[in-house]
């Protein structure tokens, strides 16, 4: 025999070896799926990932799980890691079919994995379980079925420095636009500090989505109709593009916004550099731990002179729904229930600090800071919002808006029709 | 006398299968992490959109036509040639520069050792490391521009990472000197192992310092040189993660690299088609170095 068929030989034996061993590896884990579906829904073990668990108190997500484990026999093994992670992870398992049973999601990511089929159809799975969705405070749908339900809410009010305030000669918090850019001017012209920031780095885009279009959306303003984007032409928008312009003109955002990350700004604000931001309530306890002399406050976000209605407010969320590739769907709905009725999501609304998912909750916020209870008012007082929620691609809308904006606020644009013009262009292929 | 034929057939056959049996592990392990994901990529670049899509449909050179008529695309690749060369031509001079003064005769083996340390510092950090560093330094509140301002050299904050105009530049200064003591290491190896008696012979024919450092030195460096250049070209190719955390490809796409455009292609608009194009573009630039880089690899043997 040749020296080339006998190594064409070994090749293949060695091949065929791998192949059977992974095939008989894929074997036996089947056998034991099956075994767990003839039992009765006690021996099935749901996996579930997400990024939570590392920003709740250590075990607190355990303790919940454990609990329902306890009630069901259904058992949960978490797969906690951080949120970027988790995303990674995700996007994965939805290209491979792999996913984990219950994931945790962020609306942002919903079309994407909605139309990749990766994630299940919640609707059908509340009919078949007869489940009453009024209950829920709000729902992600594609194409007109829920893919995702918000189980905790992240609201994003104005971060105040009061000490900058006062030594700047600002008496009260602003709550128009025309008083906010008078504070800015003070705070410009009595101390060393800036007065708002934008963080408008191209890696992480949603400066756009919290720092920008809050603006907008606090003042009723919309930047969709009936589901596609209205940039172009949009009064309300043109008016903030401007307001932003006119902060940036007059030197009163913070330097370096174009390479700024929101941690940065929140650097900024710590240092006490900056006057006014706009960040999640999830960064309160870090805030005070890593500046406990900071001396700042929440409010709500300042609105159009005349404006009367109500404000929206902008929202994360941590939200939760099942994979498409999951065996034991009516399990994982049963876990997704749970998480959701009044007393756990109260529970969990009260340990992140954050606004429950279920209408009917009733979380305890004795324990929280006395912030967070002023942060739950405001929240209160208006609607909550977020228009990228759910959208297609909506990290590169928000990417690509930024890019807009940014050669708008440089001058390389010459109107702002024009502006929101290009960006109406770059959005609509997304929604084709 | 057959059975002996048959049994002498059997040894040759035994030994001439051993070699390939201990490259089997090694062979089945880059079959799978290297061949089928590098045919996957490519066979990816042939259909319009994979993975998001469940029936990918055959549609030839289309994505490879989309992707080269891309403006953004085109501005990778200027930003990406620009920050490539000067980042290898700044490594080579100031790794040889340092080198030298390394090998010099003039200093004490004590500052030497001191000094090779400090060198060689930047190349121990890892990327995230070297980002963070130097966004700090960087950043309009940071060391580098109180530095400038107190100095008088500029009357305002430079927001180095944010303006259109300098932020290629900066990131290619951070890329320099992260680079850098690769190649200050290798050209000192390569240095020491130069023969003292090359450099007597010249001095006995009466060369000067130039001459010696061209005629001598530069040729005896010539192999590693060249294949410090092609290794660097082919990594400042691909160097990823120091844009990525440092500018993301902004402000707008002023440092928008071939990598960058390909991680957004993938990851933020899920064109998985079009990012598999980029990549094997990318691939093909690698490559034709690559072919080099072992030619000449070959002929230094």
């Amino acid at each position: 025999m040749k020296k080339k068929t006998v190594m064409k030989k070994v090749l293949s034996i060695g091949l065929a070896s791998a192949m059977v061993l992974s095939l008989a590896a894929c074997g036996s884990e089947k056998k034991e799926d099956e075994k767990k579906q003839e039992g009765d829904s006690s021996g099935v073990t749901l996996e579930f990932q997400q990024w939570w668990g590392v920003e709740l108190p250590d075990g607190a997500l355990q303790k919940i799980c454990d609990d329902f484990t306890k009630d069901t026999g259904i058992q949960i093994e978490l797969l906690s890691n951080p949120y970027a992670d988790t995303k990674t992870q995700i996007a994965a398992g939805a290209a491979a079919g792999t996913m984990a049973d219950v994931v945790g999601l962020d609306g942002a990511w919903v079309y994407d994995f909605a139309k990749q089929g990766s994630i299940s159809n919640l609707t059908e799975l509340m009919k078949e379980d007869g489940y009453d969705d009024s209950q829920l405070s709000d729902q992600i749908k594609y194409e007109g079925n829920t893919y995702m339900i918000p189980v905790v809410n992240f609201a994003y009010p104005l971060y105040v420095n009061m000490d900058i305030l006062e030594k700047a000669g600002v008496s009260e918090i602003p709550a128009t636009w025309s008083e906010f850019l008078a504070a800015l001017d003070k705070i410009k012209n009595n101390t060393d500090a800036a007065g708002f920031s934008i963080p408008l780095s191209t890696e992480a885009p949603n400066g756009i989505q919290n720092q920008f279009m809050t603006w907008l959306w606090a003042s009723g303003g919309s930047m969709l109709k009936d589901g596609a984007p209205n940039l172009e032409g949009n009064k309300d928008l043109a008016k903030v593009v401007d307001f932003v312009k006119e902060m940036k003109d007059k030197g009163y955002i913070a330097d370096g916004a174009e390479a700024m990350k929101e941690q940065d700004m929140v650097n900024e604000f710590e240092n006490g550099r900056l006057a006014f931001m706009v960040d999640g309530i999830s960064h309160l306890t870090l805030i005070k731990e890593e500046s406990p002399d900071l001396n700042f406050d929440y409010a709500k976000m300042p609105v159009m002179d005349g404006y009367e209605g109500e404000s929206g407010m902008d929202v994360a969320n941590w939200g939760i729904g099942i994979a498409e590739n999951c065996e034991n769907k009516k399990e994982a709905m049963q876990f997704v229930e749970y998480l959701m009725s009044p007393e756990v999501n109260a529970e969990l609304a009260q340990l992140a600090n954050a606004f429950p998912g279920n209408a009917n909750a009733n979380p305890d916020y004795s324990q929280n800071d006395e912030l967070f209870k002023k942060a739950f008012e405001i929240f209160q007082s208006g609607y909550a919002t977020n228009e990228f929620t759910g959208l297609p691609t909506s990290e590169d809308l928000m990417r690509s808006f930024n890019e807009q904006l940014v050669l708008y606020l440089d001058g390389d644009t010459a109107s702002v029709d024009e502006m929101l013009g290009a960006a109406q262009k770059a959005w609509e292929p997304a929604f084709e | 006398m057959n059975q002996t034929a048959g049994k002498g057939k059997k040894d040759i056959l035994k030994r001439q299968a051993t070699p390939y049996v201990y490259l089997l592990p090694t062979v089945v392990l880059m079959f799978i992490l290297l061949v089928i994901p590098i045919l996957m990529v490519i066979r990816y670049s042939f259909y319009d959109n994979v993975i998001i899509n469940k029936n990918p449909v055959f549609v030839g050179l289309q994505n490879y036509k989309a992707v080269l008529s891309d403006p953004n695309f085109l501005v990778a690749i200027r930003n990406t040639l620009f920050f490539v060369i000067v980042s290898i031509i700044a490594h080579l001079i100031i790794g040889m520069v340092f080198a030298l003064v390394l090998n010099t005769r003039y200093l004490g083996d004590k500052t030497k050792g001191i000094f090779r340390v400090i060198y060689a510092l930047p190349w121990m950090f890892t990327a995230s490391v070297i980002a963070i560093l130097w966004r700090m330094m960087l950043n309009p509140n940071g060391v580098i521009n109180y530095l400038i301002t107190s100095m008088n050299l500029v009357n305002d904050n430079i927001s180095f990472l944010a303006s259109r105009d300098i932020a290629l530049k900066a990131v290619t200064l951070i890329n320099i000197w992260s680079g850098y003591p690769f190649y200050m290491i290798s050209i000192l190896a390569g240095l020491q192992g130069i023969s003292t008696d090359l450099y007597e012979a010249s001095a006995l024919d009466g060369a000067n310092a130039v001459q010696t450092y061209f005629r001598i030195t530069v040729p005896q460096l010539k192999p590693i040189l060249i294949s410090l250049l092609m290794l660097d070209f082919v990594w400042t190719l691909q160097q990823f993660a120091l844009i990525w955390m440092t500018t993301g490809g902004g402000p707008v796409n002023a440092t928008e690299t071939i990598s960058t455009y390909i991680y957004k292609q993938g990851f933020t608009k899920y064109q998985y088609s079009m990012a598999s194009t980029g990549a094997v573009i990318l691939l093909i630039v690698c490559t034709i170095i690559g072919i080099f880089y072992v030619r000449q690899q070959r002929s230094g043997d």
